[in-house]
């Protein structure tokens, strides 16, 4: 047969015999009868300009590690970008469970032959919630900006309120997310942050308080990396007003910090892609919610929530859905939101990470990316006309503010390139008083040789 | 209850370990994993760094995480996964409306590249020319496929897909003044549920048409649904039934003609690949599932992807950014003037973007429309023999032939024998297959839905109908192993009855422990 004609790796049934065979099962001449339920009118009639397939796996893969070989990596390089997507360590094991082709090509099979993706799902929702002191969390969402819009919705229906706060220190790229999901039906409100700390502006939050406000959206550390230290007393102002507290953290950071639900968040949302799931040019997140175990939240989450239970033999654990007629498979447009595939495999691949760590990783962990981006920090503000933007402690992230050199980011970025350094993220265009600033990440893959080397190659660069 | 020679079926038993919950392997001092010490240079400048947290946000105690070993970590888990079925082990043509196909090994391999996953989305674009090409190619071929002007990869799924395509049709009415007026979303009964309940975030009314007698949604009710008070119409077709709807450009030009926007959910494409596309179905909007036709894998629920695209009107209002090439150089393009902004944060999930490219790559024009045809074939074979099966019937009588997929029906076997649709589910357990019912609520009785895709040998197909035809025959004659079923799975018959007692349900071991008390969680001495 020439070539194009052999039948495809992926198509057993290609093989012409077969198909002769079973068009004769089913009464029929030719595969296009089996279309003639579709108008003439409706046809595609033309050829799809798609190149010829490539059939070989070897040539394939030839291809495309010739189109991957354009990226440079932060592997290569030595990246000091965080804002959302970070370069943390992935335990070998991760990566050995989430290939696992029984996880890996599952989807919605029962508890029964499924009983695996229940147990690890219901893991890995009990394991962040000992990180966050909560006792529910839901299956993944999306994102952090899926987790945090459906945070606020959640607030707008207990609630039975229309406004929800956003502290500015938000990331803007999640800001852009949050609008989109939670407008027109929520009125979002931004709150400013004080300018030397960074912190939230209590008499601006007090101005802000009244009967139709549904909740406050923090994140804690903050985009810029600062740590909030007023989280308690925020609590009271919105409880007094009967509103929702709900804190966006960054998980990887709790293994030292206090969880939000310990100083009085309602609800807490992040992202778990620093757990244990490569950066894939931000393609590879997961969002969390978790809130306390209480009815009248329980009934608003939209995601699936894997609960433990027995089952008719002794020695057996049983899973299953908690409280499904609440979701929009149950009952479509009257659920809450919706559901539907998100980042479950993600899911596991925390629940391994976190397994692994255990409490003194967690904490080790938390330690040591502090250490770094102190050091980090302290080595930065050595430069000459370069300071550390907000008086506050940080955690990973801190924005170094070069205006004083008259040097834009991206000039000064092009230069550390030149030496195999990813600089920080330019924060101009997003903040307007933040023209020069760039936000730095360090994370326990940073070693000192890289911070040295930054700080050198800046010193070379800004004279 | 044993299978002996002459049949396909196997003495099938799924790995069954009883593994304990990862907290009852809690062992303190034992380590999974070291944490590299920070250089000494560096804690000599800044000492600990805890105690400069300040004291409102220290930690009290450390998280209540389980300590346990590395090879014990990895045996757990390794187990859980042996107590999961996936698609690479069985042959997974039950759940239909999914498109469980293979998921090329090649692809993972290709992902799994420093290339792909080392990349940060903030990279300056010179340093990520690769990725970018993946996704500009992307975007041509699914032009291509459906005959749209641009698309998106921002969204993440089929659902978010369809929350895009709302807050798209949103801004249109809303740039038109018409946000206000226009607050009716038309949809269908055999539609996903979440063309109904995503569409309703953004605060739409919802009014679903039911099928007619044929199967075919109503186009008379359509016509009665739409006024000036219509934003859209998401619909797919074939719906869940499989059956093709021949005057779905009647249903598009009803909808225009009212002022509304027609999104095609194609979240399940794969029978009409290279056939029929939205644009001559004069849709505006559609999206396809990458982890659906496109062969990435499904992950247990994600990540998946939800390709948008758009025509040239509404490709204005896409979410940012979008890809584009300007002569040899690929750039994140922002310049989409009604632009929604954004869906996700960053630029789309990557690594599955990448495994569908792959796999669009490795089949080309021909072989895609290859993969239709077979599907197609394979899903009329398995509607002729399960035809034959007493007991199962294939409501509706619309169309020559189904497409891609059919929902069939127990109801038959239910009334002569009491054996209902998840009693049938459970015992194909036993032999290593899944079976999946339908969406809610169930239209159909005691339903049921196959989809083959183009993936399993017809010999699969027919092993597959061996255990639909065992199972039946059972229920004739031993109703209550089927009832009693699984038996050769990992777990027996669950216990559910906590799972909607706000006193008893259980999200996680912290609560469990909570309600149930630590004798509770101990259930092997």
């Amino acid at each position: 047969m020439p070539r194009g004609h052999r039948v495809h790796p992926y198509i057993p049934n290609s093989v012409p015999d077969v198909k002769a065979r079973m068009l004769a099962e089913i009464g029929v001449d030719d595969i296009d009868d089996l279309y003639d339920d579709i108008p003439e009118t409706l046809r595609f009639k033309g050829k799809l300009n798609i190149p010829d397939g490539i059939t070989s796996e070897m040539e394939l893969l030839c291809h495309l590690e010739n189109v991957l070989s354009k990226n440079q990596t932060c592997g290569e390089n030595v990246s000091f970008l965080g804002g959302g997507c970070y370069l943390h360590y992935v335990p070998a094991i991760c990566e050995e469970i989430t290939g696992r082709a029984e996880f890996l090509t599952a989807y919605a099979g029962e508890p029964y032959e499924d009983h695996g993706r229940f147990q690890a799902l219901f893991e890995y929702q009990s394991l962040m919630g000992e990180l966050l002191e909560t006792e529910v969390v839901n299956v993944p969402t999306y994102d952090w900006g899926q987790a945090a819009s459906t945070s606020i919705r959640m607030a707008g229906r207990i609630t039975g309120r229309k406004t929800i706060l956003i502290a500015d220190t938000i990331s803007p790229d999640r800001l852009k997310v949050i609008r989109t999901y939670c407008e027109p039906v929520m009125e979002i409100v931004q709150v400013k942050h004080a300018s030397g700390t960074a912190g939230l502006d209590m008499d601006e939050l007090r101005s802000h308080l009244n009967d139709s406000v549904a909740g406050l959206y923090l994140e804690n550390p903050s985009y810029f990396g600062t740590v909030e230290e007023n989280g308690r007393t925020i609590a009271d102002a919105l409880n007094d007003n009967g509103s929702i507290f709900i804190v966006g953290v960054d998980p990887i950071s709790l293994g030292a910090l206090k969880p939000p639900s310990q100083y009085g968040a309602d609800i807490s949302c992040g992202d778990i892609q620093s757990l244990g799931n490569h950066m894939y040019f931000g393609g590879a997140l997961g969002g969390f919610i978790a809130t306390r175990d209480e009815e009248k939240y329980v009934m608003e989450y939209p995601s699936r929530l894997f609960g433990i239970t027995k089952t008719e033999r002794e020695g057996e654990w049983g899973f299953g859905d908690v409280a499904y007629e609440r979701t929009s498979f149950a009952v479509r447009e009257q659920g809450k939101e919706f559901v539907g595939t998100a980042a479950a495999l993600y899911g596991i691949s925390a629940a391994v990470y976190l397994s692994l760590l255990g409490p003194e990783g967690m904490r080790e962990l938390s330690q040591n990316i502090i250490q770094k981006s102190q050091y980090a920090m302290q080595r930065l503000s050595e430069l000459q006309g370069v300071t550390i933007k907000f008086d506050a402690f940080h955690f990973k992230e801190f924005v170094v503010d070069f205006s004083a050199r008259g040097r834009s980011v991206e000039e000064i970025n092009r230069a550390l390139f030149s030496d195999g350094i990813f600089g920080g993220k330019d924060l101009g265009d997003d903040f307007e008083k933040l023209n020069g600033c760039a936000l730095y990440a360090v994370t326990e893959m940073t070693t000192r040789h890289d911070i040295d080397r930054l700080v050198e190659t800046l010193s070379a660069v800004l004279s | 209850m044993e299978i002996r020679k002459g049949s396909r079926l196997r003495n099938f038993h799924q790995a069954k370990w009883d593994e304990e919950v990862i907290f009852e392997l809690n062992t303190p001092g034992e380590r999974g994993i070291h944490i590299p010490e920070v250089e000494k240079e560096i804690s000599d400048v800044v000492g600990d760094g805890l105690s400069k947290i300040p004291v409102a946000m220290r930690r009290a105690a450390p998280p209540g995480l389980p300590e346990v070993g590395q090879m014990r970590v990895l045996k757990h888990f390794l187990r859980l996964s042996q107590q999961n079925l996936g698609a690479d082990l069985n042959i997974d043509i039950g759940q239909g409306t999914c498109t469980i196909k293979y998921n090329p090994k090649i692809n993972e391999k290709i992902a799994a590249s420093q290339k792909a996953r080392a990349i940060h989305p903030h990279q300056d674009v010179s340093t990520v020319q690769g990725a970018l090409r993946v996704m500009h190619e992307m975007d041509l071929y699914l032009r291509e496929i459906s005959g749209m002007d641009r698309f998106s990869l921002q969204p993440s799924s089929g659902s978010h897909a369809i929350l895009t395509m709302a807050s798209i049709m949103h801004k249109y009415h809303e740039s038109r003044g018409q946000a206000e007026t226009r607050d009716e979303l038309i949809t269908t009964m055999f539609s996903h549920p979440s063309d109904a309940a995503a569409a309703a975030v953004k605060g739409y009314k919802i009014i679903t048409i039911y099928p007619d007698e044929q199967g075919f949604p109503d186009l008379e009710a359509l016509k009665a649904a739409v006024s000036e008070r219509t934003a859209g119409l998401f619909i797919t077709n074939p719906e869940d039934i499989g059956i093709f709807n021949p005057k779905i450009a009647e249903f598009t030009r009803v909808v225009h003609e009212a002022g509304g926007i027609c999104g095609y959910d194609q979240a399940n494409a794969n029978g009409i690949l290279g056939i029929t596309r939205a644009r001559e179905a004069d849709f505006d909007l559609c999206f396809f599932n990458l982890h659906k036709t496109f062969a990435a894998p499904h992950g247990c629920g994600g990540p998946g992807g939800g390709a948008l695209g758009a025509t040239q009107e509404l490709a204005d209002y896409l979410p940012v950014p979008l890809v584009g090439l300007d002569g040899d150089r690929y750039f994140l393009d922002y310049d989409v003037p009604h632009t929604i902004g954004k869906v996700r944060s960053f630029w789309g999930p990557f690594p599955v973007i990448l495994k569908s490219y792959a796999w669009i790559l490795s089949m080309g024009a021909e072989g895609l429309k290859e993969a239709a045809h077979v599907a197609v074939l394979n899903n009329n074979y398995l509607l002729k023999k399960i035809r034959e099966i007493d007991g199962a019937t294939s409501p509706y009588t619309g169309g020559k032939h189904r497409i891609e997929q059919v929902r069939y029906s127990w109801e038959k076997l239910y009334e002569e024998t009491g054996v209902d649709t998840h009693d049938v589910t459970l015992r194909l357990a036993d032999f290593g297959f899944h079976l999946w019912q339908s969406h809610h609520p169930f239209v159909v009785p005691q339903p049921f839905t196959i989809e083959p895709t183009e993936s399993y040998s017809k010999e699969e197909l027919d092993e597959y109908l061996d255990g639909l035809r065992h199972v039946v025959r059972e229920a004739r004659t031993e109703p209550e192993t089927v009832k009693r079923a699984p038996h050769n799975s990992v777990v027996h018959r669950i216990d559910d009855s906590t799972l909607d007692d706000p006193g008893k349900w259980a999200v996680t071991w912290r609560a469990f422990l909570k309600k149930h008390g630590e004798a509770a969680a101990k259930i092997r001495d």
